[in-house]
């Protein structure tokens, strides 16, 4: 049986800076992922049902307007409360250090900061990657 | 009946969802949820959308579906982009330019890469149109890749396909015109506020007059201008009659035999292929065949005579 991941690259709340994001969601792709990219300014409902129809298994989140403790949290609420937990959730963007150990724990696995080689990425996802 | 197949009749974004990947993925457990949903499926009027790359397919689709969510109908849209050959990822973007129907309980969208399929569709296609329609969706989208001259299989699963066209093609319609421009069931001018509209309009429905000859239905054109919402209502007109049309001229049953039958064959030659191809039995046989062929020690046809004379005997 052939199996694919999936992934959502999704940009939460105002910030209007897609250009990490796109970087990322093409060298997903040429890892061999299946990338739905849907662009700017996603609510927390929009990304989590987009989520659900698309069956994807990870949501990469990128965020560089310093929100997201509480955008990124939003998300993980959100799929907990849905039961979705088996989506493996990374946030990338401009995160401080001390921010880190905060969002792990509310269930963004892998948060990686400006300057991360796209092959780290491509790495954790295939590592953690839950179903 | 099945879990998920019963959850799916009942409208369950996430079993609709789940099964989507399992038919994707042909595993076992989707083919017991697609024979179980089969007869409950045949309500829905698929649409396909084809067109060139950038003609606005995705915004358009959009709009249409605002339109019949006016109309209290449900939606659901497949918007397929292509795989890459080399690294077997996608790049699925369709959904940007539908954002606003993310959050709508009655639209579901479903983004899907051809995984090798050539012509415009995805080898699941036909699932996923039977997925939706079983869950009680009153229309589905169909949008192809972008298409150049020859990815006209969309046909084989619309009830109604609309060629999507922008102005300042220019001779490009007299190119595309062998394949793309004797699919359509109703021409949709898109992006009508540009220039060149007129020309591009004259060039179609100098086409439409030949082509329409000795025919009881002339292709209609339309013109829309999809970020404004102009001339939706009047498409969605279009659509109506057109599946109107159908079902007076006794070709709706005829079609829709027609895509039984893609199916069909659809599922034989992608189980076959597995069978051949990816199937421990026979890997090795045809591995040592294609050896044999690369010293010429024998010909690919008297290899493809062996491998079929193993599977009829």
């Amino acid at each position: 049986m052939e199996r694919k991941i999936r992934v959502l690259v999704a940009k939460p709340g105002l910030d209007g800076h897609d250009r990490g994001a796109k970087i990322i969601a093409r060298a997903l792709r040429d890892a061999g992922m299946e990338v739905i990219y849907t662009g700017l300014h996603q609510t927390t409902e929009m990304i989590v049902e987009t989520a659900v129809q698309e069956d994807v298994n990870v949501i990469a989140l990128s965020l560089l307007s310093g929100a997201h403790m509480t955008l990124f949290t939003d998300v993980t609420k959100l799929l907990k409360e849905k039961k979705m937990e088996d989506v493996l959730v990374v946030g990338g963007g401009v995160i401080p250090e001390d921010d880190i150990p905060e969002l792990k724990k509310a269930g963004v696995s892998g948060i990686f900061g400006p300057g991360t080689h796209t092959e780290t990425i491509v790495k954790f996802i295939k590592k953690n990657v839950k179903r | 009946m099945n879990d998920i197949a019963s959850k799916v009749l009942k409208g369950d974004a996430r079993s609709i969802a789940r099964l989507i990947t399992l038919a994707e993925n042909s595993s076992p457990e989707s083919t017991s949820a697609m024979k179980d949903i089969h007869s409950h499926t045949g309500n829905a009027h698929v649409i396909g959308i084809t067109g060139v790359m950038g003609s606005g397919k995705s915004t358009l689709i959009c709009e249409l579906t605002r339109e019949y969510r006016k109309q209290g109908l449900e939606v659901g849209i497949i918007a397929i982009d292509p795989t890459s050959p080399f690294s077997g990822g996608a790049l699925l973007g369709d959904r940007v330019r539908m954002m606003e129907l993310a959050t709508d309980d009655g639209v579901f969208i479903r983004s899907m890469g051809t995984r090798g399929m050539l012509g415009g569709l995805t080898s699941a296609v036909y699932d996923v149109v039977e997925i939706l329609d079983a869950s009680g969706k009153d229309i589905v989208m169909v949008e192809t890749v972008g298409v150049g001259q020859a990815e006209v299989d969309v046909i084989k699963i619309a009830d109604t396909t609309l060629v999507v066209l922008v102005p300042g093609l220019g001779d490009a319609i007299q190119t595309i015109k062998a394949g793309v421009m004797e699919i359509a069931d109703i021409y949709v001018v898109n992006k009508a506020d540009r220039s060149g509209v007129e020309q591009t309009l004259a060039e179609v429905e100098s086409l439409v007059e030949i082509a329409c000859i000795n025919k009881d239905r002339k292709t209609p054109v339309l013109t829309t201008i999809s970020k404004e919402n102009k001339g939706i209502a009047e498409l969605i007109d279009e659509i109506n009659k057109h599946s109107d049309y159908l079902k007076k001229s006794n070709t709706f049953e005829a079609q829709r035999r027609k895509r039984y039958e893609a199916e069909l064959v659809e599922i034989i030659r992608k189980r076959l292929m597995n069978f051949i191809f990816d199937e421990s039995t026979f890997k090795g046989k045809v591995e040592s065949l294609i050896d044999q062929i690369s010293k010429k020690e024998l010909d690919p046809y008297t290899a493809a005579e062996e491998i079929l004379g193993r599977i009829l005997k």
